[in-house]
């Protein structure tokens, strides 16, 4: 049995935490785990993304096109990026707000996300949209999209763990004044 | 033994601690890092551990540690190594005491380096053992054999990871501390006709290391450093670190079965264990090589065929059938493998209905002070002739549109040597060198005493941020912080430039652009060598004021801030600009570059 699970966004939106998480859930269920991430200068204002592989007989923390079990990506076009990754009849979570980057608006571009979230709907065969922005409001603050993006992420059922597993590791690893609004991030139902 | 999901540079880490370590010293690079960074983190007192100045610095530290018996390892990333290069080919001749591993972890892409260069190659050229792991369990178990080969051969020992074995995860298995090794140095020993080089002392050694490395790649075929896979086949694949974890990868993808010879210590090549690959079944008819930067591993089995005159065909970076130059990829070694092993690929269908996708090159970040410096130097210059030189560091970002100040980026403390190069030949232009504090104290101070020296006309500016930023926020000698937690006196810039013999140095905020603006133009209009230290701190390690707000009654959507500042907080929201609040930090340069003053808060609502 093995995972492939592909998180991607843009430097800055929490990317790197919620991989150590699904890892740190996993390592608790006894499964073994590899993952590579974007680090260094590609993260400022890039694309960030991190190859998560879960199960036994693993050599290599990437994996190819058309393989991820499930794409969880933080922005629009960083989902249509990545994409190809996604193996037939994949899972797709992807945050419906996008982040505009500078080159862009140099450009005067009026990029909005939403022509990347009809692609996805064309292409992807399970695709689940999360209003981002507004889950955070709900949450109560900014920096709550990550602990969203996991809740829904274990909702899918490809992880081989489920959220109270994700939920006591989280309390583990982040400071105890965020546990609370992490705990409601990981469990609104959307 | 117990189970640790870590970094590979954290498994480096662990693994040199398990071997006994006892001083790290290095210099910040991506992607060696986290190495330092990992030990300073779990010291408990026991080591002692030092950012050095720079990697020349780091080197000869640990060279004197080892001389004193002392486990000691030292890392850089590969051009790093270019900086150390002049201790490490006399210290090859010199060798050491205690076991010494030098970290050198190579770029192949490359992802954030100036060169492709191959550490590999660098070990052959200065006759040094090399190991070279393909995962981060692997990087584990070989930094520990490494420092037991060093000390046995009493020479240091180069260890080389690439970005995806450092830079990767795994849950492995790592040592309890009661399994953990420990030393006791012995103290240095005086003993002028073994540590003080003269070239009958290099004669000498040359001789014994010749004959050493002929040994060592007898024992290293043996070491299961090396291992052969046999399948009973005539073809092979001969491969090496992240390239080998590809190769198993797709070897199981698509049910072939090459021999595979994986090499873990390319210097000395292992020939016996070569040798045996090449003849298993009969000889093998052909090998693939699949190899990242130089094609190492297929010299030096097209060597061993001349030497022992095999008949097998090695193929792979020089006969085009691995590119030659960037990284391979799991997708990259399967087609390889796949048309080797003659095995039909499914052509991966493009697809061809992808909306245009936003690139998103990297920037500076939204309130980083480089940005109003790069900005108020070039407002001061605006229609003079002028060139920018450039350096290492989160400022190279400088050369993106809009800004587009850097002309020139060549290698650490280049900028303030090669302005003054174009002086010479442009003596009407006005030359400005960019650089880093942490550049600064690293590799460009001998620049400075240069330019003094032989009378150069020439700006330097040090972009002082309190910290070496682009690698992730290390301390350097200008913080007044060690990686011993020490707070210790700061070294002053400006009184290191005043000291050298820059008359006039000015310390300015960016961030209050007339003051910076008319700080440049009274300062460069100076004959000689003069210095703009722009102080303010890196806009990640503070924390930001209020967003600014654009008020929307008066904004008439000139796009000014947006053109001329390239800010990520800046973008554009129904057609007009707008705050990015996630990223805004409130610096207020934006608000004094609005000609009509609609953009307020951050600094200027307090």
């Amino acid at each position: 049995m093995q995972n492939n699970i592909l998180i991607c966004g843009v430097g800055g939106q929490g990317i790197v935490l919620t991989s150590k998480l699904i890892a740190a859930s996993a390592m608790a269920q006894d499964i073994p785990v590899m993952s590579a991430e974007t680090i260094g200068m590609a993260q400022k204002g890039g694309s960030v993304f991190s190859f998560l592989r879960l199960g036994d007989g693993l050599y290599c923390p990437m994996f190819p096109e058309k393989t991820a079990d499930l794409l969880i990506a933080f922005e629009p076009a960083e989902a249509v990026r990545m994409l190809p990754y996604l193996k037939e009849g994949g899972k797709v979570i992807v945050n419906t707000h996008p982040i505009m980057p500078v080159t862009a608006a140099l450009k005067g571009s009026s990029y909005n996300g939403s022509e990347m979230i009809e692609y996805l709907a064309k292409k992807a065969d399970d695709l689940k949209t999360i209003d981002g922005e507004a889950a955070c409001k709900e949450v109560g603050s900014p920096r709550a999209l990550n602990m969203v993006m996991l809740g829904q992420a274990v909702k899918t059922g490809v992880l081989p763990f489920g959220i109270d597993a994700v939920e006591e590791v989280m309390k583990k690893t982040v400071k105890p004044q965020f546990v609370e609004m992490n705990v409601k991030a990981l469990r609104l139902e959307i | 033994m117990h189970k640790e999901f870590l970094m590979g540079n954290a498994a480096i880490a662990r693994g040199a601690i398990a071997a006994g370590l006892n001083v790290i010293s290095g210099y910040p690079g991506t992607p060696s890092t986290e190495v330092l960074e990992t030990t300073a983190k779990c010291n408990d007192g026991s080591l002692y551990v030092e950012w050095s100045v720079n990697e020349k610095a780091a080197l000869e530290l640990g060279a004197g540690a080892a001389y004193s018996g002392a486990r000691t390892m030292v890392t850089m990333k590969q051009v790093g190594l270019n900086v150390a290069s002049d201790p490490l080919m006399s210290l090859a001749y010199i060798g050491v005491k205690g076991g010494m591993v030098i970290m050198v972890a190579d770029d192949p892409g490359p992802i954030s380096s100036q060169t492709e260069q191959d550490t590999r190659k660098f070990a052959e050229f200065s006759k040094l053992p090399c190991f070279d792991p393909s995962s981060v369990q692997e990087a584990y178990d070989m930094i520990q054999k490494a420092f037991e080969y060093s000390e046995e051969y009493h020479t240091p020992v180069l260890f080389r990871p690439t970005t995806r074995v450092c830079h990767g995860y795994a849950s492995i298995e790592v040592k309890d501390e009661d399994e953990c090794k420990k030393n006791a140095p012995e103290g240095f020993v005086r003993d002028p006709s073994k540590w003080v080089i003269f070239p009958r002392l290099s004669f000498a050694a040359h001789g014994a290391i010749e004959k050493r490395n002929v040994c060592l790649s007898k024992v290293f075929s043996e070491s299961g450093l090396n291992p052969v896979t046999a399948n009973g086949g005539r073809r092979g694949i001969a491969t090496h670190g992240i390239s080998y974890t590809y190769t198993m990868e797709a070897v199981k993808a698509l049910g072939v079965s090459p021999e595979i010879f994986k090499v873990g210590t390319p210097f000395p090549f292992p020939e016996e264990a070569a040798v045996e690959f090449l003849t298993a079944n009969g000889g093998l008819e052909e090998v693939l090589c699949i190899e990242e930067l130089d094609p190492v591993i297929e010299r030096g089995l097209i060597f061993v065929c001349g030497k022992y005159g095999l008949k097998t065909k090695i193929i792979g970076k020089l006969t085009g059938h691995i590119p030659p130059a960037g990284e391979n990829t799991c997708a990259s070694v399967k087609r390889a493998v796949s048309q080797f092993m003659g095995v039909e690929l499914t052509d991966e269908e493009k697809a061809e209905d992808v909306p245009p996708l936003p690139v998103r090159p990297p920037v500076l970040c939204a309130g980083c002070p480089h940005r109003a410096s790069f900005f108020a130097v070039k407002q001061a210059m605006k229609g003079k002739k002028s060139v920018f030189c450039g350096d290492i560091g989160c400022y190279t970002l400088g050369n993106a549109m809009p800004l587009d100040m850097v002309d020139t980026c060549l290698c650490m403390g280049a900028g303030v040597n090669i302005t003054q190069g174009i002086g010479r030949i442009e003596p009407d232009t006005n030359c400005f060198a960019f650089v880093g504090d942490s550049t600064f104290f690293a590799s460009a101070i001998t620049g400075v005493i240069n330019a003094v020296y032989n009378q150069a006309d020439m700006t330097l500016v040090v972009l002082d941020n309190s910290t070496t930023a682009m690698t992730g926020h290390q301390p350097h000698p200008g913080t007044g912080r060690t990686m011993m937690g020490q707070v210790v006196d700061k070294v002053s810039i400006e009184a290191v430039l005043k000291g050298i013999g820059v008359k006039t140095v000015e310390t300015v905020d960016p961030l209050k652009l007339d003051a910076a603006v008319d700080c440049v133009k009274r300062v460069s209009a100076e004959k000689g060598v003069k210095a703009i230290i722009f102080k303010s701190p890196c806009a990640v390690l503070i924390k930001g004021k209020a967003p600014a707000v654009i008020d929307s009654g008066k904004c008439i959507n000139c796009k000014k801030c947006i053109n001329s500042l390239g800010c990520p907080g800046l973008v554009i929201k129904d057609g007009k600009a707008a705050i990015e609040a996630s990223l805004c930090t409130g610096c207020g340069l934006c608000s004094q570059v609005c000609p009509v003053n609609a953009i307020g808060g951050g600094e200027n609502a307090e």
